[in-house]
């Protein structure tokens, strides 16, 4: 990517609590992910990673410091278009439970597409269709083009996270975050996914924020961040 | 924004179509209840009010406007007294008066009542928007031993003109005071017309005279036995009537006519008018009337609740669709939209199915409630008044739905995009 692409993520000066928590439970000076940047973040569980990634997401408000996702401070925006932004600009993978389990695998990846029209365009800039280019990504992920109008939830688990993938990836959102989606794989399969994972983000020029607990899977990545490192407060929430 | 939400509801329900499918059932029935109710109410008040149109005054001894019409015309319950066949006289010999059909009851025929009347009752007995009596089969009575049944009394006895029947002394289901000994022969069967007609066994009133020449106080005389042929012999005109129907040259003078008659110096009378006192008698009917329909609300409001509870239980296990969806891009506000369309399409769908059901109901069961009691049910699409009470349970759909779309947009607001569960 060019240096004049904005930082995918940009934190500065994060403090984080919970609602009726006493102490903080996330507390940054800085992170950031340069566009196209692949990093691994790596953290115990508890240390306050799925709270990080709410705040990228912008579902969550940090009590001080600014958030920025391609150069967009989330703060500066109502939250309505933050669920726009987050829909336009961001794909998620999660652990287990991607899918929603009366769609069909199509219909999933194609959530993203109903969602935002910026990512139906993207699509449609490319010169192909939402459907094709589900079946497209489908393919590079190994899914058998069969398995596409099967619901979702008669899929195996290993099926079901490169549908997610799939969906993450569609209509190229410049920043994707895969929240521990290898811990339900057995190893070889976690392999497998993490390099479809990573090549797919390269061709689709995505910024991939990586979180695991698993540091042996953080040899493929650009970068590796423990979050114990950058996060002040010991021990997380 | 719609779309994605279009089909997600859409998809969502047809993966819950068993527990969908119940629920819009249960809303159906409880909707096809209230119309039904509704429908039944509206018929039986058109049926009931137009029993009898065309008579401007009715005229009996003096009691209650509302008994005299009941028992004259809808044959419930007894007269208290009589009307001295003289003053019936006078009264058709009114100027104002057009003509007059004067009625005694008190007798019955296994379990209808017999009406002793004169032939004009068939030219002027009006029923509904004018409509008068009609014969399927046979002719009005002429001899005394003749008689007329109505289309009930035919069709529950399987009667055919020139059948012998035999008139029971006083008016319940079950009488051992039989006139055996002076059977009448069917020469006429009326036309259904939804009135008390249908369930009435009409004679002379020269027959109900006749069969009660050798009766006193409700019992027959002893040692007096007088055979059908030799009664003939007897005066048989009238010594009193129960009620007499009467109509106007000019409707104008019906309240000169009607004070008359309640100022009759000869015995005291009542004339009443039939509409107003049919509006009156309703009014007594329409508080039970009123409670089936409140009962038949709760009903409905028992059915939403239902609905309520199946998406409101669903909830719990959608939490991690609903962070999902929150990911994706969806917002509280429309994943509060998403489970407020669900509800509200399973509700409008109960609504839908509820007047189908309602139809096929009314096509079935509509001719067995009219032959048994009377009840003409209208098919056809749903009245004003009913529209307004879909109306009422769509918007009690609509306000149902609100309550799982705030649950589900609380959960989100809780959730966010994390799935804890």
């Amino acid at each position: 990517m060019s240096a004049l692409a904005p930082p995918a993520v940009d934190l500065q000066g994060i403090r984080f609590a919970w609602p009726g928590a006493a102490a903080p439970c996330l507390e940054m000076a800085a992170f950031a992910l340069a566009a196209g940047e692949r990093v691994f973040l790596h953290g115990p569980s508890g240390s306050g990673k799925t709270t990080l990634l709410s705040l990228v997401g912008g579902v969550l408000d940090p009590q001080a410091g600014r958030v920025a996702v391609h150069g967009q401070v989330l703060g500066e925006l109502r939250a309505g278009a933050r669920d726009r932004f987050r829909a336009h600009h961001i794909g998620f993978v999660f652990q287990l439970f991607n899918l929603i389990p009366y769609l069909s695998a199509r219909d999933n990846i194609l959530l993203p597409c109903r969602f935002s029209a910026l990512r139906r365009a993207r699509v449609q800039e490319a010169g192909t269709t939402p459907s094709a280019e589900a079946a497209r990504l489908a393919q590079r992920l190994d899914l058998d083009a069969a398995l596409l109008d099967r619901p979702a939830a008669e899929l195996s688990v290993g099926q079901q996270q490169r549908v997610a993938a799939a969906r993450a990836l569609i209509g190229r959102p410049s920043l994707v975050i895969a929240d521990e989606p290898t811990s339900a794989l057995d190893a070889d399969r976690q392999r497998g996914f993490l390099d479809l994972l990573l090549a797919e983000c390269a061709d689709a020029r995505a910024a991939l924020l990586f979180v695991s607990h698993d540091a042996r899977l953080a040899e493929h990545f650009d970068r590796r961040v423990a979050l114990g490192e950058i996060n002040r407060v010991g021990g997380g929430a | 924004m719609k779309a994605p939400l279009w089909h997600l509801t859409w998809r969502s329900i047809a993966n819950r179509r068993l527990t969908a499918l119940l629920t819009v059932v249960s809303v159906a029935l409880a909707v096809a209840l209230l119309l039904g109710v509704e429908r039944l109410r509206h018929d039986a008040r058109e049926g009931f009010a137009s029993t009898i149109s065309g008579t401007d005054l009715m005229v009996g001894a003096r009691s209650g406007p509302v008994q005299l019409l009941l028992y004259s015309v809808f044959h419930i319950g007894n007269a208290t007294n009589n009307v001295s066949w003289q003053s019936v006289r006078d009264i058709a010999a009114l100027p104002e008066v057009d003509w007059l059909v004067p009625l005694s009851l008190g007798d019955s025929h296994r379990g209808f009542r017999v009406v002793g009347t004169t032939d004009d009752f068939f030219a002027h007995y009006r029923y509904g928007r004018g409509h008068g009596l009609a014969f399927a089969d046979g002719r009005p009575f002429g001899d005394v031993f003749e008689a007329v049944v109505g289309a009930e009394v035919a069709a529950r006895f399987g009667y055919r003109v020139g059948q012998s029947i035999v008139v029971s002394h006083g008016a319940g289901e079950a009488t051992f005071a039989e006139h055996d000994d002076k059977p009448f022969t069917i020469v006429g069967v009326l036309e259904r017309s939804g009135t008390p007609v249908d369930r009435s066994v009409l004679v002379s009133l020269e027959g109900i005279e006749a069969i009660h020449v050798d009766w006193a106080g409700g019992a027959r005389l002893p040692g007096v036995n007088i055979s059908a042929e030799h009664v003939r012999k007897f005066d048989l005109s009238p010594k009193s009537v129960t009620a007499a129907l009467v109509g106007l040259k000019s409707r104008t003078a019906v309240f000169r006519v009607q004070r008359r008659i309640n100022d009759w110096p000869a015995e005291p009378l009542l004339a009443v008018l039939p509409g107003a006192t049919l509006q009156e008698l309703w009014n007594v009917v329409a508080i039970a009337e009123r409670a089936l329909l409140a009962v038949s609300a709760l009903v409905v409001a028992v059915g939403l609740a239902g609905l309520v509870a199946v998406v409101v239980a669903s909830l719990g296990e959608r939490r991690r669709e609903l962070a999902i969806l929150r990911a994706l891009g969806a917002s509280p506000g429309q994943v509060f939209r998403l489970l407020a369309l669900e509800s509200l399409l399973l509700g409008l769908a109960g609504c839908v199915l509820g007047i189908m059901l309602l139809s096929v109901a009314v096509a079935v069961a509509g001719p067995w409630l009219e032959t048994r009691y009377g009840l003409p049910l209208s098919a056809g699409w749903p009245s004003a008044a009913e529209w307004r009470l879909l109306g009422a349970v769509l918007s009690a759909a609509l306000l149902a739905s609100l309550v799982p779309a705030w649950r589900a947009y609380r959960y989100s607001l809780a959730d966010g995009m994390t799935i804890r569960i």
